[in-house]
This record gives C-alpha cells, sequence and structure tokens, in this order.
C-alpha cells in the first residue's frame, strides 16, 4: 500500500508554497488532470498508429482503410444505428464490470452472468402461463427476471469471497464455463426439450413473447431502445458509485479495504452486494442483447465474447461508468465498420482486433502513454491503478 | 560551521560544499555544507522536510545535485548511481532494512556482489567472508540463520554487514534506531562505537536529541533545507537542539495538570486475543480506563498492542476474555457498534488503516460517519456540509493543505496524523483509543497533537495511549501499564516510573507483585 517515507523528505508535490505555482502553472495543471480524457484518446492514437503499420505491411494504404472502417460505422444513418445496436451490449457489459472493479473485485465472470440473465429473461418471456400479461408489466418482469438470473450467477463468487476469500477471478472463469455449456445445453437440447424451438431451422429458443419484448419507443425508426435503457444504466451506476452512501463503501472497500474495516464499513456486505448489483446490470444487458435487432430469442453464441470484451471496455473507461459509453461506442463502431474495411479496402476484419488490442495495450500499459505525452503519473498512494496494472487479487 | 569545532582534527573523508538540490516548487537543499571526519561519527538532525534525507541521497549517488561538489577523501567525486558511491567507499543502511527474509545472512549479504568461481557461486568463501566481517567488527550474528527469524536488531546487524562486505568506510545510517528498543540502542551504539575504533566514519541521521547526545562527535542541524547550525555535543543540551531544528524555542513535556479520574469506561477482563498465526499474543490481560485519565501502555513492540488495539475497536475477535465500554459489554461488537458507542480510535498505521490516500481531505473526514446526519440523507451524501465539516476541522487541527479537495496522500506525514486525529477528536467521545500517534512526526506536531490528547483526557474522555515511545508515554500517561508477552509486567503510576524501571519492566523484568 501507501509507503509514506519514515522520515523522507517529499520535496517534489503538494508541499510549499501553492501560490507561487499559480499561474502559468494553472495551465500545465491542466493538462495533467485532464489525464482521464487525453490517456485514451491518445492510446486510440498510437493504436491507430500501429494500426496503420500493420496496413503498411500488408500493402493496404491506411487512409483508405480507415476512411472505410469510419464509413461502415457512421457512414449512413442506417449504418449508425446499426452501430448504436452493436454498442449497447458492450455498455452494459463494460458497467458491470466497471462497478465491481470500484469494488476492488476483478469480475471476469460477466460473459456468463449475460448468457444466464439473458436465459432467465427468455424463460420467463415464453413463459406460456403468463401469457396475455400487459406489455407494461411484462417488460419489466423480463428485466427483473434477467437481473436476477445475472445477480444470482455473480453472488455466488461474491459470496465466496466475503466468506472464505475464494478468489473471484478464479471462480468466476470457472462459472462462466459452467454458464456456456448449461446455456448451450437449454438452448439446444431436444431429448428433453427445454427452451428449443422446436420449429427454428437453427438451435435457439423461442422468441420472447411481443408484450415482453423491449418497445420500439417511436415506431418504425429504429431507435435502439437498448442504448436509452443502458444510459440510464450508466447514469445510475454513476450515481450510485459517486453520490451515494453506498457507493462510498463500494469505493473506499475498493481503494482500501483495510481503512474500511477501521470505518466500520462491512467490507464482506459489500463485496457480495457489488458482485449482485454488477451481476444484475449484466444480466440486464443480456436481456438487451436479446432484444436487439428484429428477433428477441437467444442462441448459444450470441453473446460470444461481450463480457470479455467489456473488461477492455471498463479498462478503457477506468471504472468510470459513464465513461463506459464512448468506451463501448468506440468499441461497437470498429467492430461494425470493419466489414466495410474489408471490402473496399481488402483487409482481413481480424485487423479491427490489432487496433482494439493496441488501444487496450496503450490504456493499460498508460505509462508509456504518459511518458511519451509528458504527462505525469498519478498523485496519492492507490489511486487507481487501471486494472490490468494491479491483475490479480490486488486488493486485499 | 567547522570553525567552532578545535583545531587538530583528524583528516576529512566526505565533504560536501555548496549542495544544492532543488524540485519542482521546492528547494530542497539549498548551499548545504557538510563534513565528516575520520573515525567520527557526524548527525545530521533535523524534522521531516528539512533535507536530510534529500542530502545523504546526494552523497550515496540516488540524486545528482544541481550544484555544489562532493569531496571523498579530499578528491572531488561525481556519483551518476549508488554503484559508484559504493565504489568509492560508501555504504548506506536504509529504514526500513531491505533484507530477503527467506535467504539466510550470509545469502543477503553477498547478493548482488556474489563471490564466484566460474559460473558458481562460492558458498564456502562467501559464507566464510561474512563470518570473518562478523567476528572482526564485533557484529554477533550467525550467518547461516534466517534473516527473517532473526531479531529486528540482528537484522540491522546484517545490514551493517552488508556496508562492510562492500568494503564502505563511510556509512549512512538513517533513522537507524527507529526500530529497536531503549536496551537494543544501547547494544547497538556499541556497535557503532567499535566501528568508529575500526576506522569507520558514520554519518547518523536522527531525529531523537537524547541519542545525538549520547554518540555525536559533531552535529549538524538542518531546517528548511539550509544548515540551520552546528552544535557541540559536549555543550548542547536538547532544548538548544531542538531550538535550532524547529527555529523557536521548543516545550518538552505537556503542561497538564494532575488527573481526575471518574467512572471507569473501559475495562477487560481476562483478554485473550490471538493474531493471524492463532498465537495468543494478548493473553489473559485485565485492565481499566477511567474517565479523565490517559492510561499509556508501553511496551516493546510486538508484545501484543497491536492485538489489543485491535480487539478494543471491533477490528479483531477476541479468544475470550471481556470487554466493556461504559458498562456495555462490547467484547465481540463490530466496529461501526464500538464507534458509535462514543469511542475513537487513531489506528496505527494511519497511511493503511486510518486514511484512503486518494480519497480528498473531506472524504477522509468523514470516513466513519458518513453514515450520520447532515453528511448523508437517506441513501445521497451531501457535498455541502461535508466539505463545510472538512473546512472547520482543517482550521480547527491546523493541518496545512492547499484546500479540502486534494488527495489525502499527498500530505506530509504530520499533517495526515492530525487529519486521523481531528476526525477522530472531533466526536463526542467518552473513550479514545490512540496508537502510536506521534509516529515519525516532526516536533510541531507532535506537540500539537500531545496537547490534542491532554485537552481530551481534561474534557472527561477516558484515554488508552499506546505508544513505543518511552517519552511519549512518561509525558503524557497518568497510569503506566508495561505489555510484556501479551499481559502486564506491571501498571504504575506516573510519578513512580522512571524511564530506568520502565525499560527493565518492557525487557522483561519480573513484576513488582511477584518480587513482593
Amino acid at each position: 500500500m501507501s509507503q509514506a517515507p519514515r522520515q523522507g523528505e517529499q520535496p517534489p508535490e503538494g508541499r510549499g508554497p501553492a501560490d507561487e505555482r499559480r499561474g502559468a502553472a494553472a495551465l500545465l495543471e491542466t493538462y495533467h488532470r485532464l489525464a482521464p480524457v487525453t490517456v485514451p484518446l491518445y492510446a486510440l492514437l498510437l493504436a491507430l498508429l500501429v494500426g496503420a503499420g500493420v496496413m503498411l505491411i500488408a500493402g493496404a494504404n491506411p487512409f483508405e482503410a480507415y476512411g472505410a472502417l469510419f464509413a461502415g460505422a457512421f457512414g449512413n444513418p442506417e449504418r449508425l444505428v446499426r452501430t448504436l445496436v452493436r454498442s449497447t451490449p458492450y455498455v452494459v457489459a463494460g458497467i458491470a464490470v466497471a462497478l465491481a472493479y470500484r469494488a476492488g473485485l476483478f469480475n471476469i465472470g460477466v460473459e456468463g452472468q449475460l448468457l444466464i440473465g439473458g436465459l432467465t429473461g427468455v424463460w420467463v418471456g415464453t413463459m406460456s402461463a403468463l401469457a396475455g400479461t400487459p406489455a407494461v408489466l411484462y417488460v419489466p418482469l423480463v428485466l427483473l427476471a434477467g437481473a436476477l438470473g445475472g445477480a444470482l450467477w455473480a453472488g455466488i463468487p461474491g459470496v465466496l469471497k466475503a466468506r472464505t476469500g475464494a478468489h473471484e477471478v478464479i471462480v468466476t472463469i470457472m462459472l462462466n464455463a459452467i454458464a456456456l455449456r448449461m446455456v448451450d445445453w437449454v438452448v439446444t437440447s431436444r431429448e428433453p426439450k427445454i427452451l428449443l424451438d422446436p420449429d427454428a431451422s437453427t438451435p435457439r429458443t423461442p422468441d420472447i413473447v411481443p408484450a415482453g419484448q423491449l418497445p420500439d419507443l417511436v415506431p418504425g425508426t429504429a431507435i435502439p431502445v437498448g442504448l436509452l435503457l443502458a444510459v440510464a444504466i450508466a447514469a445510475g451506476a454513476w450515481y450510485l458509485v459517486s453520490r451515494s452512501t453506498l457507493g462510498f463503501q463500494i469505493r473506499t472497500v475498493g481503494t482500501n479495504p483495510s481503512a474500511a474495516r477501521y470505518a466500520g464499513m462491512s467490507v464482506p456486505r459489500i463485496i457480495i452486494v457489488s458482485m449482485l448489483i454488477s451481476g444484475a446490470v449484466a444480466g440486464i444487458g443480456g436481456i438487451i442483447a436479446v432484444n436487439a435487432g428484429d428477433s428477441a430469442h437467444l442462441t448459444p453464441g450470441l453473446l460470444r465474447n461481450v463480457g470479455f470484451d467489456g473488461i477492455a471496455i471498463a479498462l478503457i473507461a477506468r471504472g468510470n461508468p459513464l465513461a463506459v459509453i464512448p468506451a463501448a461506442l468506440l468499441w461497437g463502431s470498429l467492430l461494425s465498420g470493419a466489414p466495410l474495411m474489408q471490402v473496399q479496402a481488402d483487409l482481413s476484419i481480424d485487423l479491427v482486433r490489432v487496433v482494439q488490442a493496441s488501444v487496450i495495450l496503450f490504456v493499460a500499459g498508460d505509462m508509456i502513454v504518459r511518458t511519451l505525452f509528458r504527462i505525469r503519473p498519478e498523485r496519492g498512494a492507490g489511486g487507481s491503478p487501471t486494472p490490468a496494472a494491479t491483475g490479480w487479487g490486488a486488493q486485499t | 560551521m567547522v570553525e567552532a569545532a578545535p583545531a587538530a582534527r583528524r583528516p576529512v573523508v566526505l565533504e560536501a560544499r555548496g549542495i544544492t538540490k532543488r524540485f519542482p516548487g521546492v528547494v530542497a537543499n539549498d548551499g548545504i555544507d557538510f563534513a565528516l571526519r575520520e573515525g567520527e561519527i557526524h548527525c545530521l538532525l533535523g524534522e521531516n522536510g528539512a533535507g536530510k534525507s534529500t542530502l545523504v541521497n546526494v552523497v550515496f549517488g540516488l540524486y545528482e545535485a544541481d550544484e555544489g561538489e562532493l569531496l571523498v577523501r579530499g578528491e572531488p567525486a561525481r556519483f551518476r548511481s549508488s554503484a559508484d558511491a559504493i565504489a568509492a567507499g560508501i555504504g548506506m543502511v536504509h529504514q526500513p532494512f531491505q533484507l530477503i527474509p527467506v535467504l539466510t545472512v550470509w545469502e543477503n549479504v553477498v547478493l548482488g556482489a556474489e563471490l564466484t568461481r566460474g559460473p558458481l557461486l562460492d558458498r564456502a568463501a562467501a559464507r566464510e567472508r561474512v563470518a570473518e566481517l562478523s567476528e572482526r567488527y564485533g557484529l554477533a550474528v550467525d550467518p547461516d540463520a534466517r534473516t527473517g527469524d532473526l531479531s529486528v536488531g540482528a537484522q540491522q546487524r546484517v545490514e551493517l554487514l552488508k556496508a562492510l562486505y562492500r568494503e564502505a568506510d563511510i556509512l549512512i545510517l538513517d533513522e537507524p534506531t527507529a526500530v529497536l528498543t531503549p536496551q537494543e540502542v544501547d547494544g547497538f551504539f556499541e556497535v557503532v562505537r567499535s566501528l568508529l575504533d575500526r576506522g569507520i566514519s558514520i554519518v547518523f541521521i536522527t531525529h531523537k536529541l537524547r541519542e545525538v547526545l549520547a554518540v555525536a562527535d559533531e552535529i549538524t542541524v538542518l531546517r528548511g533545507g539550509r544548515v540551520a547550525g552546528a552544535a557541540d555535543p559536549a555543550t548542547a543540551t536538547q532544548a538548544s537542539l531542538a531550538g535550532l531544528m524547529v527555529g523557536r524555542e521548543v516545550v518538552f513535556g505537556v503542561d497538564k495538570s494532575p488527573a481526575s479520574p471518574g467512572e471507569v469506561v473501559l475495562a477487560t477482563e481476562g483478554l485473550t486475543v490471538t493474531d493471524e498465526r492463532g498465537v495468543a499474543m494478548v493473553r489473559g490481560l485485565d485492565l481499566e480506563v477511567r474517565a479523565g485519565e490517559i492510561l499509556g501502555i508501553a511496551g516493546v513492540e510486538g508484545n501484543g498492542q497491536r492485538e489489543l488495539v485491535e480487539a478494543l475497536t471491533g477490528i479483531r475477535q477476541p479468544l475470550s476474555g471481556r470487554i466493556t465500554i461504559s458498562g456495555r459489554d462490547m467484547t465481540r461488537a463490530t466496529p461501526r457498534r464500538i464507534a458509535d458507542a462514543g469511542v475513537g480510535h487513531v489506528p496505527e498505521d494511519r497511511g493503511k488503516d486510518g486514511l484512503v490516500a486518494s480519497y480528498p481531505l473531506d472524504d477522509n473526514l468523514v470516513l466513519n460517519g458518513y453514515h450520520r446526519q447532515p453528511f448523508s440523507r437517506r441513501f445521497v451524501m451531501r457535498r455541502g456540509p461535508i466539505r463545510e465539516h472538512a473546512e472547520r476541522l482543517i482550521a480547527d487541527y491546523d493541518v496545512r493543505t492547499p484546500s479540502a479537495a486534494v488527495p489525502a496522500g499527498t500530505l506530509s506525514g504530520g499533517n495526515q496524523q492530525k487529519l486521523v486525529i481531528a476526525r477522530e477528536l472531533s466526536r463526542d467521545l467518552d473513550l479514545l483509543v490512540v496508537a502510536q500517534p506521534t509516529r515519525g512526526l516532526d516536533v510541531g506536531s507532535i506537540e500539537f497533537i500531545h496537547r490534542q490528547l491532554v485537552a481530551k483526557r481534561d474534557a472527561g474522555v477516558a484515554v488508552l495511549l499506546v505508544s513505543a515511545e518511552l517519552d511519549e508515554i512518561l509525558n503524557l500517561a497518568d497510569r503506566i501499564g508495561v505489555l510484556y508477552r501479551g499481559r502486564f509486567a506491571d501498571v504504575v503510576d506516573r510519578t513512580e516510573a522512571t524511564r530506568e524501571s520502565l525499560g527493565l519492566l518492557m525487557a522483561g523484568a519480573r513484576t513488582t507483585e511477584e518480587v513482593a
């Protein structure tokens, strides 16, 4: 933790007459203060440069390729909507990861929690006993079912961590595997038939009944309601973390569990509550993903990698729920623009993954960016290290 | 500053001339002159932030000076790294120690400068060399012992061996006595004298005035990055040295009237507390603290102080026994319930337990009160009252900070501690549990904190003070309990206690009852 030098003089920062340094230094100070914004932007810039390098090696024109990528993501209203729809699950997954991260928990299990949430939501949404329920009740019911499913799946590692100290990374990885196989079985099994739609040509569940689907706000405009829901979740998550007493406890447990305990907070309780909230958000994300597009059913591969990419997005956003939105939009637009790039610049779609990975690399190793652009390191011990920099079990 | 010294002196082996080192916004060293003579011990005295560490880091090659020059045995020296300084015969013992606990003593000593035979480590030769050094300099330590099993005093001797193994004849000792008991300090000074007799020259950094007067051949006092003056150990007094350090007269001891103890506020009966390994560290302890008195707990660290404090404040579950606070059973109460019962707690490790370094001051000041009115309403924190509260406490407790919004981790140690003190003492208290309240702090902060604690006592609060500093206990306590292996070796009235009698009790001398 903090290594206050016993007798060590601490000359560089925070002492002396601050007044003298104001003035011209204020500008520099602003530059440093903007680091949470500038570091990811510079990281993106560097990643695009790395991508351009790879394109040159592959014999393509980077300007042409990036132009196509951009056009593919935002070129016309239809593509823009597709990009937004594509990004939405990433917003929610990123928030789920970010919330747990603020409590010092590395929730690798969002992948599984999305699936379980999607599954319980579809299960409730296709239940024959509920047929005829009006949409005003049914939609919240489906969302609640998804939230509960995700919360259950995240609550298991939460309880195990709080009560036994079992590391959440290990437990959530295992639960991901279980969730993946379980959903696969529930959705594809013919004997016994559980949630398989027998009339469909590919293995999938039946569609959620129309009354249980997320409605179109303005019919025909294809404005993705899921995105609005995701933005609302982001705002709610931000308020929870930054303004509520629960958020204060979550942040304190996340940055200094020892001080949290001394201050009378119940660290085990906060760990469990944080995982429950994180999982509930992921579960709702599963429902949103199920409702994306024209259909409303779950297929085994629907949410592949969304949870894992959520980790990357939360990392870019440095655990800030509001910053998750632009980070997820960046992520989604890279993916949704890639096919056009592939066609026009004759480049593999995987090149986008190179750019994405480079963004993560430069954000995770933010000292690279800070050194290149002369942004000073964060002040104060234990500021908010990036998850990748602290890795396993940085807390406790 | 050297003019004051007698004319016929030994040759200067290390000299700093006009050393200036600037950091952004701060001049840490401003034209410092300093000379160390062969076979002598030169004390560098100063408060936190006076520039002592910066100066020795320049000497040891960790910083490069902006101005000024270094001379080693009269030759100009320019160190680009500590490797250069080591090559020039300078050794430094850091605080905390830089030892690897799982390695043996000789392995730690040779680490980084191994004797080799071909590609292999020459274990026999290395071990022998370490044993020989230990013999020659009178540094008793078993070369084959596992370093982690050694006492703190022995670990310090290993650190000295490391420097001597690298053929250092100039040693820089940074706060070497901070971790030792009074008896170990005496032993350490014997080692130091034997090193001096063998021609080693020593720079000794400390803020303990008593020790300076006990060992120094020369004294240089730094203040605010400059040499505040030199003092002759023969004529200097603690008061004169403290005056030089702080730049004003210092009051030793706190003015306090005799205690007028009231009701028993804190009582334990047969309290037994185990540590993480399940070893009983507090063993059947009975204690009582009354309203309006300070009970000082003295003792060498590791005799159960930490476990006692943690049990009293609800951090650690006692194994058996009873804790009663203001007549209510609090044996297994949560930290929150104990705090709500009017108990303040200044933890031993402020950086780890007392503060969240990345939080601004105002959040730190409501760390354990965020859930109360007016800081929150229902589930929502209220920035306004939190900020006002912070500004009031920052003013009342003299916390030096640019604003309430800066991260607590950027403050100096003294100001961080004032922050914790402010948070705990500003509440409505019946009992105050304070552990090592002034560790590593400067004289000014110590004075302030001591006055605050006495003021709380006078206001009728029961105060339990745990401190490894005997002077602190003697200054503040009304009664003194000496912990030895989880029990009181004795509980004595302050008026009957002396440094010597407490020192003996700390070392495990029999209790008076048993003698009688």
